[in-house]
């Protein structure tokens, strides 16, 4: 009798799941339908009008120059190279952006819920105010402080070896390459330095106030700064032929570009910040007070962090949000990866190709940025557990 | 995103093949135009386009129609032009673009006749005392993404050994606004265009275009791979203009050539029949051109020569019998 029952169970088991298959099966066809089916048109059509395809373009020799780039580019080099010092400045611009927009974001969040009157109200009409005007006015409007207020190049007059154009700001630089590498070595080796008299200090129980230390590390900074400028001088921005030459330079696109994206994005941020504190628990607060924190120490050891877990996944959506508004760099002329992409994609109509290429790079950097974030959320969630 | 959607269109248009017959099903011509370029298409005061190129797109509908005015004008930047017209979202491209091999081959598009032979030259401020392009090293240039006038920029400077600064955007408006606020020394582009763009000042003559030519900049209609009927056509309109100026037909006289006994001229009006029936059109078809739009003289006069602000010189674009390279193949 028992196993009269156990096979019809298991015959009727078999037939809904038979059913569920086949529903399943089908919805798995239709899908691969609906992609496959462009792309079959795609491909027919490219045919029919005989436009090329393929990526052998990237090889051929681009013949456009960029007006900035950080690895080495130019008009000799190929699609590909282009397209490469694209992805650079759009990382660039990304990750400055990105630092930036954070620091903003924090301190916006905090002093937003500050009991300075003054101090909030202002974060709350920035706040308010810079999140809801469209990101490509903004950058419309910083980009016309340059064109429209900042004197022409050949008026500018250089304040502390600083000139501000409309061509950009000019700063004073080491003409020699291998400055930069010296300084931030001789950082470390002072860094260095001072640790290393602290742990003597420590070892032989002399009790060394901060202030001294402070004023002898800054010490051997000027004396290093000093030495440095003797073997590697700086060169000072001029205003020569048509343009300002020497020194270094942030060009107009790039400094309206991140001023957009950094205040618009740090906004958003301010928010999150704002709301993850406040996820808080009231009791945390009173608890560290009740243990003689001071407020600072409260908002530093206590309240960040736990917010920080609050916090960090809509943040991520906004670190996401500012690598792709970076692209709205078109409009202003900064050459970003979707810009020399547009121009490729116009001296060669390999359209298909640079749209591929552009959906696979901000797939590649949402989904590689995403997942750092989610490793650290997921630590920082373990560590609350314990 | 309008690339997106341009691309989605490529994805799912299916055969070109046709062009003819569904612009007459549609009723109208959907033709690609520049942004805004004041003599070659830009929109009047009263939102209907004028201009050089808008003129061939009305002798297509001329010859299709037999009236001018059926045509629907899209609007394109550099950047969207030939994936608008791979893509069927518009049938002939007339919008300043220049005939190169890259684009007559791999771009999937024919070139038609040139309508207006250019060249690629610079304007600069007066006060700035440049008078050769020669002496442009170390200028910050602007010009607009996707075009030959970016290319031909950097061979310019390349093989003058200077160095510059290009400064692109991808809207022409922007990158007119960027120079005429100084952001950059000078502006390169075709003459013609340069020519246009001064005559929106209100101070033109604080500007001047440098002299020297730096490339050859055919114009020419474009239509897309596929369809050579449709191709035709649309040669032969643009021919049927240029050959009407050279057997003196205007749109004002080619009415009193009804009783003609000229071969040439009865062949070309229709009087004697074969020429419309060979391209797919109504035998009257260069007719209807030069009665409603004109011969290549009316439509040059009336959008950049002596009856427009641009008084461009025909300079290459005359007749080849009065000194230019204009020249029509026998329309027969």
């Amino acid at each position: 009798m028992e196993k009269w029952w156990d096979s019809v169970r298991s015959s009727g088991t078999l037939i809904l799941m038979n059913k569920r298959f086949i529903i399943k099966l089908l919805l798995f066809l239709a899908v691969v339908g609906l992609l496959i089916t462009p792309i079959y048109f795609l491909t027919k059509n490219i045919e029919q009008q005989n436009i090329s395809t393929g990526f052998h373009f990237l090889s051929q020799e681009a013949g456009f120059e960029l007006s900035e780039s950080i690895v080495d580019y130019n008009s000799f080099m190929s699609y590909g190279r282009a397209l490469w010092a694209g992805v650079i400045n759009t990382l660039y611009v990304a990750i400055i952006g990105n630092t930036l927009a954070l620091v903003l974001g924090v301190l916006l969040g905090v002093f937003s819920l500050s009991k300075n009157f003054l101090l909030s109200k202002f974060c709350y009409l920035y706040l308010n105010f810079f999140r809801n005007i469209p990101l490509l006015l903004q950058l419309f409007f910083w980009y016309g402080i340059f064109t429209d207020v900042m004197p022409a190049v050949k008026r500018a007059t250089p304040f502390m070896g600083i000139i501000f154009s409309n061509r950009g700001i000019n700063y004073p630089w080491f003409s020699h390459p291998g400055a930069i590498a010296v300084i931030l070595s001789s950082i470390a080796v002072s860094f260095c330095l001072v640790y290393l008299v602290k742990q003597w200090a420590q070892k032989t129980s002399l009790r060394l106030k901060i202030a001294p230390l402070i004023f002898l590390f800054l010490l051997v900074e000027i004396a290093q700064i000093e030495l440095i400028l003797r073997f590697f001088p700086l060169e000072y921005p001029a205003v020569r032929g048509f343009n300002v030459s020497g020194g270094s330079s942030l060009s107009p696109e790039l400094i309206s570009l991140l001023l957009g994206l950094v205040l618009y994005t740090g906004a958003f941020i301010g928010e999150i910040v704002r709301a993850g504190i406040l996820a808080v628990d009231n009791g945390q607060w009173e608890a560290a007070y009740a243990l003689g924190m001071t407020k600072i120490q409260t908002l530093k050891k206590i309240i960040l962090p736990q917010s920080f877990r609050v916090a960090l996944p809509p943040m991520t959506a906004q670190f996401l949000n500012l690598t792709k508004n970076s692209s709205l760099a078109v409009a202003i002329g900064y050459p970003d990866f979707v810009s020399v992409a547009n121009t490729t994609m116009n001296q060669t109509g390999q359209a298909v190709e640079l749209v591929l290429l552009i959906m696979v790079l901000y797939l590649v950097t949402s989904l590689s940025v995403s997942s750092v974030a989610n490793m650290i959320n997921s630590k920082i969630l373990g560590v609350a557990k314990r | 995103m309008k690339r997106i959607c341009i691309l989605a269109l490529l994805m799912f248009s299916t055969s070109h093949a046709g062009t003819l017959d569904s612009v007459k099903k549609n009723g109208k011509l959907k033709c690609g135009v520049s942004t805004g370029l004041a003599g070659f298409s830009s929109p009047d005061s009263k939102g209907v386009w004028r201009g050089l190129d808008v003129d061939f797109c009305r002798a297509i509908s001329a010859a299709i129609f037999g009236t001018p005015d059926k045509v629907q004008y899209v609007s394109l930047n550099a950047q969207q032009r030939f994936t608008a017209l791979q893509s069927g979202e518009i049938d002939v491209l007339s919008r300043n673009t220049t005939f190169n091999l890259t684009r007559d081959t791999v771009v999937g598009i024919n070139f038609a006749p040139t309508t207006f032979y250019d060249g690629q030259g610079f304007m600069m401020r007066k006060k700035d005392g440049v008078t050769s392009a020669k002496e442009l090293d170390g200028a910050s240039v602007c010009t607009q993404q996707g075009t030959t006038n970016e290319l031909n920029m950097a061979d310019f400077f390349r093989t003058n050994k200077m160095k510059f600064k290009p400064v692109v955007f991808e809207s022409n408006e922007e990158v007119n606004q960027a120079f005429f606020k100084g952001r950059c020394d000078a502006l390169t582009s075709d003459k013609s265009g340069l020519a246009s763009e001064r005559t929106k000042l209100k101070n033109p003559q604080d500007y001047v275009i440098l002299p020297e030519v730096i490339s050859k900049e055919p114009l020419a209609p474009a239509v897309r791979h596929g369809d050579d009927q449709w191709f035709d056509i649309v040669k032969w309109v643009i021919y049927s203009v240029i050959e009407a100026e050279e057997l003196g037909l205007s749109s004002k006289n080619i009415d009193t050539f009804m009783k003609t006994t000229n071969p040439a001229i009865r062949k070309f009006i229709g009087l004697s029949e074969g020429n419309g029936r060979a391209l797919g059109l109504s035998e009257n078809w260069a007719y209807n051109v030069v009665k409603n739009v004109g011969n290549y003289e009316e439509i040059f006069t009336r959008h950049v020569g002596n009856d427009s602000p641009l008084k461009l010189d025909r300079g290459l674009n005359r007749l080849w019998k009065n000194g230019g390279i204009l020249y029509a193949p026998p329309v027969r």
